[in-house]
């Protein structure tokens, strides 16, 4: 079974992948068997279990509020493809 | 007789309030918290920068702060409480989402009092919830280039989000939740409340529907208010403007307007997302919080007297009114000042006195000064020693006002002051006497008009008096005299 083609255009939006059309065409195809494999978990009854949010069985795992320090401004920067001073510069964005 | 020609509608409102918590380190990272004055990404590591393989540690101050804030707005904190990932695409976030809560906050189901025009109500919290503040982004241009700078130092910094039921009715009652809620986070110290400088913002949802309506109206999100008066003054012209929209019979759209300060209109921005375009799941790499009872009665013990059981106690133990009482305990500061002032003399005679100085006296003087109490030159105890000596009659209220000038000025001691000055209050009837005797000398018609019944020219006689002793006289003692030399 094939995905609705706008299921593919909005997953791709948001996760801001510019798909053409052939590789939506196949996007559609390779989606539905992943969607359908998940569609089996819902089979079985979880009613009575709590949600799983955390495997491990650590809790309140939590530190003092104390300072450490930061890291150095060039090493923080080394990688940026852009800067400006000590500024990461990007596109310009107005508005969120 | 007036015939209502418009359709009358009731709005409703409901406030997102995020406040930043004053802890020392970030929420999840040991970087300093404190980025207002710091070089632009200074204040950063692996942690705050979402390298792989960094993971988050909760801050525990952050988690004891908002249980405070939770316990204090009558919030239920329930035992299980986990943090989710908000995701999206924007440079304010390294990581491409924020750590945040979904659906298990730390707080919900709480309320506070607010009271306006005499008239108490309950706002409901719905839920206040932990997460990090984002980067600052700074929009320029660099030679003739529009370009976006970041800084993250302000990342990772902890976050509370505060969701107000939709039960605010009018821009009055959004004030004042506002104000409550910016002197409760000051009051508990765990945050500065600042919202001109961004530690507390605030976005309101505002909608309007025909009175008695069953159905909701559409609900608009405004942003941008940098003060409690622009949340006010913006909700004021959204309604008007709504109204005016829907009388015209046009079909609102759910959407994000901002608030222009400089032009104090709202401003269409974008159509309204839904929520699960944020794709919220567990993180991952935080356990969960199980909060126990015993850590919780913990906080709650920690609590101080808060503004209205504090408001509600000056009013009973001090006879004070309840504007009063508002006004000592708009702050804590201010509170501990007038408790500390009182002492251990607490008769509502003292608390009156005690109050008059403080609300009329020294906030005049600070306000004209521009400070804030805690700059405040003059010490609690100082104040109660000048309000000892006019109460042993030492010197005269006038006097007393001169005396206060300088402590505010100096900080120096009331004793001390009135010594150089030379003030002490005048009761020594044989020097008074002398001094009684000259001005009935010179005021012969005073005393004429005083002799022949008009009772006025016996404060003309006093005024003289009071004159020549620079205000120092006791009055009692002047007019005794002044009435036995003219019988």
């Amino acid at each position: 079974m094939k995905l609705d083609l706008k299921v593919v255009e909005d997953v791709a939006h948001l996760a801001r992948l510019g798909l053409n059309e052939a590789e939506k065409e196949q996007m559609r195809e390779e989606l539905a068997p992943i969607l359908d494999y998940f569609e089996m978990l819902n089979e079985l009854d979880t009613s009575h279990i709590p949600p799983t949010a955390q495997v491990i069985s650590v809790q309140n795992l939590m530190r003092p509020d104390e300072v450490r320090p930061s890291a150095p401004a060039q090493e923080v920067l080394a990688n940026a493809p852009f800067r400006e001073d000590n500024y990461f510069r990007v596109r310009p964005i107005f508005e969120k | 007789m007036t015939v209502a020609t418009e359709t009358e509608y009731e709005v409703v409102i409901g406030l997102e309030t995020h406040i930043q918590l004053q802890t020392a380190s970030k929420m999840f990272c040991g970087c300093s918290a404190d980025y207002a004055n710091a070089a632009p990404n200074s204040h950063v590591c692996p942690v705050c920068l979402g390298m792989p393989g960094v993971l988050p540690v909760i801050n525990s101050k952050a988690i004891e702060y908002i249980i405070k804030l939770g316990l204090a707005l009558h919030c239920e904190i329930p035992e299980y409480s986990k943090f989710d990932r908000k995701n999206y695409f924007y440079p304010d976030l390294v990581k491409g989402y924020q750590i945040s809560q979904f659906d298990l906050p730390i707080c919900i189901n709480g309320w506070l009092e607010i009271e306006v025009e005499g008239r108490r109500k309950r706002i409901g919290i719905t839920r206040i919830h932990q997460e990090e503040d984002t980067g600052k982004l700074t929009h320029t241009n660099l030679n003739g280039e529009e370009v976006t700078l970041v800084d993250y130092n302000r990342s990772g910094v902890p976050l509370m989000e505060c969701v107000s039921e939709p039960d605010i009715s009018t821009p009055a009652e959004a004030r004042a939740y506002l104000t409550k809620l910016r002197q409760m986070v000051r009051w508990l110290g765990i945050g500065t409340g600042n919202m001109d400088e961004g530690a507390l913002r605030c976005d309101a949802n505002v909608s309007i529907m025909p009175k008695g309506s069953k159905v909701f109206g559409t609900k608009i999100e405004i942003k941008n208010m940098n003060s409690i008066s622009a949340v006010h003054e913006a909700l004021g012209f959204e309604i008007k403007r709504q109204e005016e929209e829907l009388q015209a019979g046009a079909v609102l759209k759910q959407q994000t307007r901002g608030w222009d300060e400089e032009k104090r209109v709202t401003v269409f921005q974008r159509l309204k997302e839904g929520s699960s375009d944020y794709r919220y799941f567990p993180e991952p790499d935080l356990p969960p919080l199980q909060l126990q009872a015993d850590y919780l009665a913990q906080i709650r013990t920690s609590l101080p007297e808060l503004p209205e059981a504090r408001r509600d106690r000056f009013i009973q133990e001090y006879d004070l009114s309840l504007y009063e009482a508002e006004l000592l305990t708009g702050s804590r500061a201010t509170a501990d000042w007038f408790e500390e002032s009182l002492g251990e003399e607490k008769t509502p005679q003292r608390a009156r006195a005690t109050a008059n100085w403080i609300l009329n006296e020294l906030f005049a003087h600070l306000k004209e000064k521009g400070a804030e109490l805690d700059e405040a030159k003059i010490q609690p105890r100082q104040l109660a020693s000048l309000i000892d000596l006019v109460q042993k009659g030492t010197i005269t209220p006038k006097s007393a006002k001169e005396v206060f000038e300088e402590m505010f000025a100096t900080g120096r001691e009331a004793a001390e002051i009135v010594k150089e000055k030379g003030l002490p209050q005048l009761s020594d009837e044989a020097a008074l006497a002398t001094v009684v005797d000259k001005v009935i000398a010179e005021s012969p018609k005073a005393v004429a008009d005083f002799r022949a019944g008009k009772e006025a020219s016996l404060n003309f006689l006093i005024g003289g008096v009071m004159k020549a002793t620079r205000g120092t006289a006791n009055k009692d003692v002047v007019t005794r005299l002044l009435r036995e030399k003219l019988s």
